[in-house]
């Protein structure tokens, strides 16, 4: 069992769903990124994504593009990114982490070092954007023989017959990418979604988070319902983007704030009674 | 990791891709999920054209009487005298509607976007050719158009966004990234994760996910089937050697392609070596000067960063500053059937100003590049060796940034 297995597994005995937050490795620098990372479990997040920094994130809308070139032009390298990893988890070894990006910064690592990297830092799993199925047998087997969960995305263009297969060598939870387009650009539809999600567990007995577009409580609280995890992205990215100064630079209100958000999002999905603090 | 660069298993070059869109180690398709289905569905529906006859012979009547095909296959006759070595000739791809050979592509794609019942077109572009030949199409069968194209090619590259502008098409300007053809390419990729419902992209090179690089081929090679036609009607026999240029490298694969398995025959890329190969991020020559990485869709080499950033590129060519390549000309690279070469921004001017001074054609800075690297190779080579470059696109577009490079009042 891996700690994401453990978590989903946790998350059902307390009867909720669990709130998976992203944000850019890196971004705005490394010290101030490193920081948010080790308080977010704190404020209330049950899963953490941390995004690799690509120069070329295709899919992905102008909150997180931007968030990127932040990262990269402050420094931070694929090195660092899993440095992040390392430092965090001498503090906590249960909050899953997983690693998401696009293939290139990965190949060029090369694949086998990042993995073996990966795991020594304490990373969990591995999104991959731009890896269909058609194309990852020359990760996923490497990186879940090295006990990672290899996450795969689920789409609404996903159809019933090509779902099986994407479903096939996914581990750890399904991703469902709630819109037909880059991140954080539109608001999902949740009938849609649900109906989606259905055709999903019917196919597989993995936990399902759903993400894109996810910004307001209401909307966390509504893909709760269907879902065993929520993943808000861009509405973090966002929210750490406006509290930056004129220069792009980190100040005092980024880590608060950042933070306060996660708090205000995570508890919708938790018992009054067990509210986090921060 | 694959590691195995495959030579071909027959004795062909021309066999490829494979049934996953890969040659050798290079290709494939390298997409987000949402828009895997999409890029099935297209190779299944370029499947069907393809076995459907009235598909090739619709498009070969558009070639004919709307593109103005064949393009003269022309003895460029005082050059060769100045340079004094192969017989050189130029095939005039440059003379096709809209000034240059995108359209051959744009016109088979538009088709496939009908078969489809497509109803909305996107497009990047870099000089703009792509993006007027798009537009242009996108007219002629009255379909709505969207152009990504980068905030800095649109400053150097004013006339072309006009031309785009009068043809109906919206020119979305892309200032993320260095706003050059690279950001063209991810804005239109996310246009179309977020439309797939109705919107067909027209890649204008060969590069992307399978199945663009060998659909954009197949569309460009009538371009070399035209050129041995033609110098087997002039000469008698085959050319010996074949030289283009390079940015994704559509112009080049479309006039390689047909010769790939006739040994006879030296063909030579030409990559933009900007400021000189040397000089770091200061070129486009993603093969002379790049290594192998997974960007827009496929494996290819790339110019890129030891942490795997893809660069920015630079080139005078607004055409050739893209940090890919297509696919299938790593394969080529790799195995040894092309040799890839890169000239400077210098040498292309120069060349540009010697062309439209000796044969009274003022070629585009992209073909410039293959007209620098003919000055170089022509005089090493016998009098009765065969030499085609592939004039590929006109100068008209280029003139202002030329008039400025050379300090010159307009």
């Amino acid at each position: 069992m891996t700690r994401i297995d453990k978590k989903f597994a946790d998350l059902k005995s307390q009867g909720r769903a669990g709130l998976v937050t992203f944000i850019t490795g890196g971004d705005p620098d490394y010290d101030t990124s490193l920081a948010i990372l080790k308080a977010l479990p704190g404020a209330g997040a049950d899963i953490i994504e941390i995004g690799m920094p690509f120069s070329d994130p295709m899919a992905d809308g102008p909150a997180i593009q931007a968030s990127s070139l932040r990262a990269l032009n402050a420094g931070q390298t694929m090195k660092k990114t899993l440095s992040m990893v390392r430092e965090f988890r001498t503090k906590d070894d249960t909050t899953p982490i997983v690693l998401m990006g696009y293939y290139n910064p990965i190949y060029v690592y090369p694949v086998d070092r990042f993995v073996a990297d990966a795991v020594e830092a304490g990373a969990d799993g591995l999104i991959v954007v731009d890896l269909p199925p058609e194309e990852d047998e020359e990760l996923r087997p490497a990186a879940t023989a090295a006990g990672m969960n290899v996450i795969r995305l689920a789409t609404p263009t996903t159809d019933a017959k090509r779902l099986p297969a994407v479903l096939s060598n996914t581990s750890g939870f399904v991703y469902y990418v709630s819109i037909a387009g880059i991140t954080g650009t539109a608001a999902p539809d949740i009938d849609s979604v649900a109906a989606h999600v259905g055709r999903i567990k019917a196919n597989t007995s993995l936990p399902i988070a759903v993400g894109f577009g996810v910004k307001t409580e209401d909307q966390v609280s509504a893909f709760a319902r269907i879902a065993e995890g929520v993943v808000v992205g861009s509405a973090l990215v966002s929210a750490l983007a406006q509290s930056l100064d004129g220069e792009g630079k980190a100040t005092e209100a980024t880590k608060p704030e950042l933070l306060g958000l996660v708090k205000r999002l995570s508890s919708v999905l938790r018992h009054p009674a067990e509210t986090v603090a921060v | 990791m694959s590691t195995v660069t495959d030579t071909p298993a027959q004795n062909t070059y021309r066999a490829g891709p494979d049934e996953q869109g890969h040659f050798g180690l290079y290709g494939g398709r390298f997409v987000a999920e949402t828009l895997m289905p999409l890029i099935l569905e297209l190779e299944q529906a370029y499947a069907d054209a393809q076995a459907d006859p009235s598909f090739q012979a619709e498009l070969d009547a558009l070639l004919a009487h709307y593109a103005g095909r064949p393009s003269p296959l022309y003895f460029a006759e005082r050059l060769t005298e100045h340079l004094g070595g192969a017989k050189i000739y130029f095939k005039r791809d440059e003379l096709n509607h809209t000034g240059s050979h995108k359209i051959n592509n744009c016109l088979g794609q538009i088709q496939l976007a009908r078969r489809m019942g497509r109803t909305r077109i996107i497009a990047e572009t870099g000089a703009g050719q792509h993006g007027v030949a798009v537009a242009t199409v996108a007219a002629r069968f009255g379909l709505p158009c969207v152009i990504y194209m980068g905030a800095t090619d649109i400053e150097r590259q004013r006339p072309n966004v006009f031309r785009m502008k009068l043809l109906g098409a919206e020119v979305k300007a892309v200032t993320s990234g260095s706003g050059t053809l690279k950001d063209a390419m991810n804005d239109a990729l996310r246009d179309w994760i977020a439309n797939v419902h109705d919107t067909f992209y027209i890649i204008g090179t060969v590069a992307g996910p399978h199945p663009y690089p060998a659909m954009v081929r197949n569309f460009q090679s009538v371009i070399g089937k035209e050129t041995r036609e033609q110098m087997m009607e002039r000469e008698g026999r085959l050319p010996d050697t074949l030289v283009a240029c390079i940015g994704g490298g559509s112009n080049a694969m479309g006039l390689f392609h047909d010769f790939l398995d006739d040994p006879s025959v030296t063909i030579y890329g030409v990559e933009a070596g900007g400021h000189g190969i040397d000089v770091e991020n200061g070129h486009a020559a993603s093969m002379t000067g790049g290594k192998p990485g997974v960007l827009h869709g496929n494996r290819t080499y790339l110019l890129q960063d030891d942490d795997g950033q893809i660069l920015e590129g630079h080139s005078i060519s607004a055409g050739l500053d893209y940090p890919g390549v297509g696919p299938e000309h790593s394969w080529l690279k790799d195995s040894g059937r092309v040799t890839y070469v890169s000239v400077t921004d210098k040498e292309a001017l120069t060349a540009f100003q010697l062309c439209t001074k000796l044969e009274g054609i003022i070629p585009a800075l992209e073909p410039s590049h293959a007209l620098a690297y003919v000055t170089k190779l022509a005089p090493t080579l016998p009098s009765d060796n065969l030499l085609v470059m592939n004039m590929c696109g006109r100068g008209d577009k280029d003139i202002f940034a030329v008039a400025e490079h050379l300090h010159m009042e307009m």
